[in-house]
């Protein structure tokens, strides 16, 4: 079936067109040899371990490996080939698509000026070794995992959650995870503080602060339909014909009451 | 001793004023209304440029202090995350009676555009609110005319009764 053409032109729309078969375009993947230090640096890994692939993305070495063989492959990489710094490791939720996290380490030589990416993949149970003994910057990125997708870590000194608290409920940087929050968490300051039988007392959140219940007349007056204040909205509305606005507003101060006397427009 | 002693019957009347309690009261409580530090986010900046020299918070007697116990009003200044619900509940617990809560910016209002799972959506779901400030953030000569629009109606109340429990209490 093909779709009708619609010239996409308009610049102030564009980011709000949607094209549900548009698919994002694919880093292209260079072979390591292209790179003297990757090429080398890739043969003395694949002498001692058996990695999935490597291959380089803008510019910098990406190695894919088996979860199992994480921590070794790390000590490796920080003592013989001199990636020396741990810049970032985290995880991306597959489990849609394959059922599966992928973990990967983001490394920095210093003395090379060179990134390497270790990636790996684990089944949603599974857990995966810490390399906190390899780089103590790990920690807190460990625990953050931990915190926002649930992946819980080996050896870990310290297996806490990091930024949510220690009751919550469900990991946040999950594909499922609602933006809003879910049940536990739309409740979770009110179940806390006064406990669960106050949830109907305080009400769910307001999650709309431009809604205006039409019928409440306490808080609000309907525009051209102004009743008494609390009165029912369907009720008699005031008659208020006589105000201009854009007439000017004339104020006699009286300086011996020191107060206004008359305003009037 | 009585070398210097004043006669008043001479000297233009006595030095007394009559007055009513509530309103001797009320001048004190509405003159020094020390608030408690509780800058959460960016709204925070603009609370501490109201207490320095150029806006001088302390001309309304607003003070700030760093414990509940010696502040009367809490001026929340910021986005309420729901790790900190707890804590601000604890902390307004532990201010001493008559206390008042001033919620500054969008975000204390109504959770403001944090319309996510981790933000509390308006402080009134925790602590009674006595008077909300709009804005993101409000300028400091908003947040001195929201002190005294407090003052304003502290003025109006009776010290006879306990304060009334509000909301949620």
């Amino acid at each position: 079936m093909m779709r009708p053409y619609r010239p996409k032109d308009n610049v102030q729309k564009k980011s709000y067109y949607t094209d549900r078969f548009w698919v994002a375009p694919k880093i292209p993947k260079i072979d390591v040899k292209e790179d003297e230090v990757f090429a080398s640096d890739t043969k003395k890994i694949k002498e001692k371990f058996d990695i999935k692939d490597a291959y380089i993305q803008r510019g910098q070495l990406v190695v894919e490996i088996d979860p199992k063989i994480n921590k070794d492959l790390l000590f490796f990489l920080r003592d013989e080939l001199e990636y020396d710094m741990l810049m970032e490791l985290s995880a991306i939720d597959y489990l849609a698509q394959s059922g599966e996290f992928e973990i990967f380490y983001q490394l920095l030589s210093m003395s090379k000026r060179k990134r390497v990416r270790v990636k790996c993949r684990i089944k949603e149970n599974e857990a995966i070794e810490s390399v906190n003994s390899v780089f103590r910057s790990a920690d807190w990125s460990e625990r953050e995992m931990y915190d926002m997708f649930g992946i819980v870590v080996n050896n870990h000194p310290y297996l806490k959650r990091l930024l949510m608290p220690d009751d919550w409920v469900g990991y946040p940087l999950r594909k499922t995870y609602p933006l809003q929050g879910d049940e536990a968490a739309q409740w979770y300051e009110i179940d806390k503080i006064f406990g669960k039988e106050y949830r109907e007392v305080v009400g769910p959140e307001m999650r709309d602060p431009a809604y205006i219940n039409e019928n409440d007349t306490n808080n609000f007056a309907r525009y051209k339909h102004e009743v008494p204040k609390g009165a029912p909205a369907d009720s008699e509305p005031i008659e208020i014909d006589s105000f201009n606005e854009d007439a000017p507003l004339v104020e006699t101060f009286d300086l011996k009451k020191s107060k206004f006397v008359n305003r009037d427009r | 001793m009585a070398q210097h002693q004043v006669n008043y019957a001479a000297s233009g009347g006595l030095p007394v004023a009559l007055t009513t309690v509530d309103k001797i009261v009320n001048w004190g409580r509405t003159n020094s209304l020390w608030a408690l530090t509780y800058g959460l986010a960016c709204c925070a900046i603009e609370m501490m440029a109201t207490g320095a020299s150029r806006y001088d918070f302390d001309r309304f007697g607003v003070i700030f202090r760093a414990s509940p116990r010696q502040a009367d009003v809490m001026i929340v200044a910021g986005t309420l995350t729901k790790k900190h619900a707890e804590f601000i509940r604890r902390l307004y617990d532990q201010m001493a009676e008559p206390k008042w809560v001033i919620s500054m910016g969008s975000c204390a209002n109504t959770g403001g555009m944090f319309n996510t799972y981790a933000t509390v959506q308006g402080v009134d779901r925790v602590i009674p609110v006595d008077l909300y400030l709009p804005g993101c953030a409000p300028r400091p000569e908003t947040l001195q005319y929201a002190v005294m629009l407090l003052q304003k109606k502290l003025r109006k109340k009776t010290i006879f009764n306990r304060q009334k429990p509000k909301r949620l209490v």
